[in-house]
């Protein structure tokens, strides 16, 4: 048991690749062995994770479970892992949502096999992103979970999955680009890539003082930009955010689950995790600008999702909408650091991560099983198919309401939160940003409508075409979501007192 | 049980019925109705125990029963949460719970329980009816509905969010239950979803009542920001109230506490369907006719003017704000009024009575006639419940000569298709006529007098002549319209066979009417004025004692004046006497000189709407934002870079790598080691002598070149 107290997070953190590497030796063909193999082998980390939850002690100040292993030494990087309240909860969400994904891709039949061993690696991707603690592992990780995903896109999507999964690796890349060049600069600099060490020295470099020719507050607002274009392409923030309608639609069912459920909230977490931290000043400077993007996202995001005629992408586009309140928080936190505002526009964003995670992973995970058994997502071809399946029915209903933020739901909690922290502090940008709420109202409805509302179809009532009910696989897969989404909703405490307890010891 | 641990319980039953159903019992449609019925009745029951109790506490204003607990860590301190009772809040929950649980009750008949499954009826389609073999000769019977237990796991739903509403403490949980309701109304005014009018109408009852919202919601988070508190009473102290007058918001010179109270406002004015958010509320008719009870008088538009109630000191402090709710309810009251008159479906005139009587309320308020305006929330809710539950046995009854004629062109819905009722529906007819003549607020006996009587005193008392005038006029055509409602439904003699075979209908849907019409009438006498004449003095004025107690400052009664109770009693009988007058004759719409078209379209308000916002917004979002910016601008210069990328890569290959590299370099040093070997060839001739030839000069010409160089 001390093992596994010690070693918590490497062992959450190592267990998915662990259990890929295992697979490539078992024997081939045997794709129900395979699925549920991999299935077994992301639970582990969930239930890791589950005990890191109730052993944390969220009034301590600093990162708990600390573990630090030689790495490359020579340029000062170790393999230092740690989580406070706040990756935490990234954690708990990613180890929540890749089993849920496992069983969600329990129907793909092509090179099974393969498709497992990258999710697996997938997910320990993601969980060095959130653990790191060491700037260069956090590069790492960071660039790590890009090529599972490249590949899930680009072998198992569907039919325009080459342009997407070309145009998200690119994209991603391209944003990576000027975050490896500031990292390796903070690195030089310093000569460590430890995050720990980092916050204090960086931030201790008197502004008036040169460096590489240049001033201080120079050099600073140049890696801050580097750092914000990479994580901004992630979140997405617009106008960075095309990559998304694109992969999302393309990817397969879990991969979009994945990509909306997990990644988006890597860029969010980078702004939280270095950002903040690492840029205060210039954060506050430009808070404006992030505020004012955000805002874009949200407006935009929401009236780009309404006019799609494409069921997935107009999930897809919702993302965009969401993600949105999180920026928006960010940038109000940025702007008026140390307030109880910007404290609760923090703990309503970090919320919205989560929620947006359970919600989004829901929807697109609900596009999937329609898209299975009619292999169309066009709005138009939908309709009048409430009375043929009222339990998946009553599950979209649900869900999409989670999304379109209403109260009793969780996704209600952390935009109040958000809109409170950020009123006071940015209130032309909030105010706009109400539009974006408005829409996305519109949006959701439109999605309901098209799908399920109106005459009997017709078409999928009968025959070969009949549309089956959604089974209990599928529910499993949304049941443990839609308990989360109802529970938050009611007493959203339970998590956010691990949230507020981080915010108010870091910011 | 303590009060407080019953006022968190009261909620509870309603949505762990909404649960039960969509877990467990759907299936069973006894059982479903069953714990739906069962739980309305328990909230019904807590509440009465809860509203007798309020009623022995003297003060009750200044200690309420109160409770709450942590809910939102927000830095150092929490958000609580808690549920609260003071008087306004009691007299509310009365009428809330005794709708409520009518309306339960009323749905198991109006929705055909014990019938027979229909012919062809569809999930998502009212019943058409079903044939049965009866004596040899078979016959159209109404159906039960096809979607029974969902109905009763939907209006759980809707009471638990209206009970979540009036108990809570704060603002945060108040719109929670307003957002319940809010989906509530969606889910069930689309509820034959089927029907693509019912889809639209509850989409834009969303969408509508969501402009609202997000306005209420900014207003909540100002108010948050700016107090730090959302709790009603922790706001509604001396101190905070001073603060949020004093402090100026930046915009159109409003105080905070005015721009917060227009926030709010906003809110109401789309959920209660005041001008101009009016339009969802007559599409709404959509919905099964309990539902329109459920929303239009029960709940979800009380709300509206409950959460102007409940936020009335806040508002009260901006002199601007009061005069914009003034206007925009004395507006709404004459606007809708003209609408009712030129409406024939029995619904669509009710639904307008209620924009106009909301608008009653709320123009109450903007002057300053708190108590008035909770007298006529109260009174209207039972009358109005009593009416729309009214229209809906008319409708039963009329959908029964349908089945019977078999001719499904007859809208049973349309007052021109009536007539003679009062025959055949005996029950409906009295109570119909007691809940209209209390619309119309005929004098002494009815409720809805002495609430109108006391919103017109106010306005009179207080000089306030403009609002006054407007809403005489208004209270005018109230009465107009519903004895043309009446004249047109139940008298005079049936004009179509349907009328003729209509029939009573079952007593689930009677015994509410009754009952209903029992506190119509009844409800008017805790409310009589002191100075009253004759009358005054005889009842105590309990409404204003009590319901007055909940604020501050106890509110004074306005004198007795003849000038407001004259116009009152003109405007209420005139109005029913002309209208019967004109009606009286009419047999079709021909003869109706009242259908102009202005007044039948609504103003064009939803073709004005639809051109102004809809479209543009949908032509916006499609070809702006998806087509022009993003795949347009942002992806098209993102599609640039693959060109320019191959571009430059083809240059470079072109003009560097090919010439310079391989030529050059590549090809180039090649060439020359090739060419030189080729220009060296001659020398590589195998002959010795030649070599020893090339030997010997270059011997002479290195030793000549040393001697030269070294030597001279």
């Amino acid at each position: 048991m001390n093992f596994i107290t010690d070693h918590l997070l490497s062992l959450i953190l190592f267990t998915p690749s662990i259990a890929a590497v295992i697979m490539l030796f078992l024997p081939q063909g045997e794709n129900k062995l395979f699925r549920w193999f991999a299935f077994g082998a992301s639970l582990i980390p969930f239930v890791l994770s589950l005990v890191a939850w109730f052993e944390f002690r969220a009034f301590l100040p600093g990162f708990q479970f600390q573990e630090s292993y030689p790495w490359y030494e020579a340029i000062g990087s170790s393999l230092h892992l740690g989580v406070d309240g706040m990756s935490l909860t990234m954690v708990l969400l990613t180890t929540l949502l890749t089993p849920l994904a496992i069983l969600a891709s329990f129907t793909i039949n092509d090179k099974v096999k393969a498709y497992m061993m990258l999710f697996l690696f997938l997910e320990t991707g993601m969980l060095g992103v959130f653990m790191a603690l060491d700037l260069l592992v956090f590069f790492v990780f960071w660039e790590v979970g890009l090529v599972p995903m490249y590949f899930l896109i680009n072998q198992w999507g569907s039919a325009n999955r080459n342009y997407a999964s070309l145009k998200f690796m690119i994209y991603t890349m391209g944003g990576s680009l000027g975050l490896l060049l500031a990292v390796q600069l903070l690195g030089v600099l310093f000569g460590t890539y430890d995050l720990v060490t980092l916050y204090d020295r960086w931030n201790a470099l008197d502004s008036g003082s040169m460096l590489l020719g240049m001033s201080v507050s120079t050099v600073k607002t140049i890696a801050f930009w580097a750092f914000v274009v990479a994580f901004a392409v992630k979140v997405p923030l617009w106008p960075f955010h095309t990559w998304l309608p694109d992969a999302h639609t393309e990817a397969p069912t879990a991969g979009s689950m994945i990509l909306a459920g997990v990644m988006l909230k890597l860029g969010a977490y980078g702004f939280l995790r270095l950002i903040l931290p690492l840029y205060p000043e210039e954060a506050r400077i430009f808070a404006g600008a992030l505020a004012f993007l955000a805002t874009a996202a949200i407006v935009f995001g929401a009236f780009a999702s309404y006019a799609q005629t494409d069921f997935k992408r107009l999930v897809a586009y919702s993302s965009v909408n969401h993600m949105g309140f999180v920026v928006l928080g960010i940038a109000a936190a940025a702007f008026a650091a140390g307030t109880t505002d910007a404290t609760i526009a923090l703990n309503g964003a970090i919320l919205q991560m989560f929620n947006h995670g359970l919600s989004a992973a829901g929807m697109f995970f609900l596009v999937g099983v329609i898209y299975e058994r009619t292999h169309t997502r066009d709005l138009e071809k939908y309709g009048g198919l409430f009375p043929l399946v009222p339990v998946y029915g009553g599950i979209l209903i649900f869900t999409s309401m989670a999304s379109l933020g209403l109260p009793g739901l969780n996704g209600f909690i952390s935009e109040f939160l958000v809109v409170r922290g950020a009123y006071p502090i940015l209130t032309v940008y909030t105010v706009i940003s109400m539009l974006g709420l408005l829409f996305t109202g519109a949006y959701i409805l439109k999605g309901i409508k098209k799908v399920l509302h109106g005459p009997l179809n017709e078409h999928w009532a009968h025959g070969e075409h009949r549309l089956t009910e959604i089974n209990t696989r599928e529910i499993l897969v949304m049941a443990p979501l839609m308990a989360l989404i109802l529970w938050i909703g009611i007493y959203p405490a339970w998590i956010l007192d691990v949230i507020n307890r981080a915010v108010v010891m870091l910011f | 049980m303590t009060t407080e641990t019953l006022l968190w319980l009261i909620p509870l039953p309603p949505v762990l019925a909404f649960f039960l159903i969509v877990l467990f019992t759907n299936r069973s449609k006894a059982l479903s109705h069953s714990v739906g019925v069962g739980a309305a009745f328990l909230s019904w029951l807590m509440s009465m125990v809860v509203f007798v109790r309020a009623l022995g506490v003297e003060h009750l204003g200044e200690h309420p029963f109160e409770s709450s607990i942590n809910w939102l860590p927000t830095g150092d301190t929490w958000l609580r949460i808690g549920v609260l009772l003071d008087p306004t809040t009691a007299a509310i929950l009365f009428f809330v719970a005794l709708t409520i649980f009518m309306i339960f009750l009323y749905s198991v008949g109006y929705h055909n329980f014990g019938q027979p499954k229909g012919d062809h009826d569809h999930k998502g389609l009212p019943p058409h009816g079903a044939t049965v073999d009866e004596h040899g000769h078979t016959h159209v019977v109404p159906s039960v509905e096809p979607m029974y237990s969902r109905f009763f796991a939907f209006l759980g739903l809707f009471a638990f969010g209206m009970y979540v509403l009036v108990l809570s403490d704060n603002l945060l949980t108040f719109f929670v239950g307003w957002e319940i309701m809010g989906l509530c109304s969606y889910l069930l005014i689309g509820f034959w979803y089927a029907k693509p009018s019912a889809r639209d109408a509850a989409v834009k009852a969303f969408m509508t009542t969501r402009i609202g919202d997000v306005f209420m919601l900014l207003g909540i988070a100002y108010l948050y920001s700016v107090t730090g508190t959302l709790t009603f009473r922790e706001i509604f102290t001396e101190d905070v109230l001073h603060t949020l007058a004093s402090v100026p918001s930046g915009f159109l010179g409003f105080s905070a506490a005015g721009l917060i109270g227009l926030l709010l406002f906003i809110g109401t004015v789309g959920k209660s369907a005041q001008f101009p958010l009016h339009v969802w509320l007559p599409d709404a008719m959509e919905g099964p006719t309990p539902v329109s009870a459920m929303i239009h008088a029960a709940t979800m538009v009380s709300a509206g003017v409950y959460a102007v109630v409940r936020m009335f000191p806040l508002i009260s402090l901006d002199a601007g704000t009061m005069s914009i709710v003034a206007f925009i309810g004395a507006f709404t009251a004459i606007f809708a009024a003209t609408i009712a008159v030129a409406q024939n479906d029995i619904k669509r005139v009710l639904a307008y009575s209620t924009i106009s009587q909301l608008g009653f309320m709320i123009a109450a308020l903007g002057i300053g006639a708190y108590v008035a305006a909770v007298f006529h929330l109260i009174t209207h809710a039972f009358f109005k419940a009593l009416l729309f539950l009214g229209s809906g046995s008319v409708i039963h009854g009329m959908e029964h000569g349908v089945l019977h004629t078999g001719n499904h062109h007859v809208d049973p819905q349309d007052m021109y298709n009536m007539g003679g009722l009062r025959r055949k529906m005996p029950i409906t007819f009295w109570t119909f006529l007691i809940g209209g003549f209390a619309l119309s607020g005929f004098p002494l006996i009815t409720a809805g007098f002495w609430s109108k009587d006391e919103i017109l005193a106010d306005a009179w008392g207080h000089h306030h002549y403009a609002v006054f005038i407007v809403l005489a006029i208004a209270a005018f055509l109230t009465a107009f319209y519903t004895m043309r409602q009446i004249t047109l439904t139940f008298l005079g003699e049936p004009r179509t066979k349907e009328a003729e075979h209509a029939q009573e209908t079952p007593w689930t849907m009677t015994v509410p009417l009754i009952i209903l019409s029992i506190f119509a009438v009844g409800y008017g006498w805790v409310g009589i004025p002191e100075h009253f004449p004759v009358l005054g003095g005889l009842v105590p004025n309990w409404i204003h004692e009590f319901v007055g107690g909940t604020l501050a400052e106890h509110p004074e009664a306005v004198e007795f004046n003849w000038t407001p109770l004259l116009t009152s009693l003109f405007v209420a009988l005139g109005g029913l006497g002309l209208g019967y007058a004109v009606y009286r004759d009419v047999n079709s719409v021909a003869q109706d000189r009242f259908q102009i078209p202005l007044l039948k379209n609504k103003y064009y308000f939803d073709e004005a709407y639809n051109y102004l916002f809809v479209k543009p917004a949908y032509w916006f979002a499609e070809n702006v934002v998806y087509k022009l910016m993003d795949q347009g601008l942002i992806d098209g210069i993102l599609h640039i870079f693959g060109p320019v990328t191959d571009r430059i890569g083809a240059f470079i290959r072109n003009n560097f790598d090919l010439p310079v590299i391989n030529r050059f370099f590549g090809d180039g040093s090649a060439d020359v080691t090739y060419g030189l070997g080729e220009r060296m060839r001659f020398v590589q001739t195998g002959r010795i002598q030649q070599y020893l030839m090339f030997a010997l000069v270059t011997f002479i010409v290195v030793g000549a070149a040393l001697y030269f160089f070294l030597l001279a």
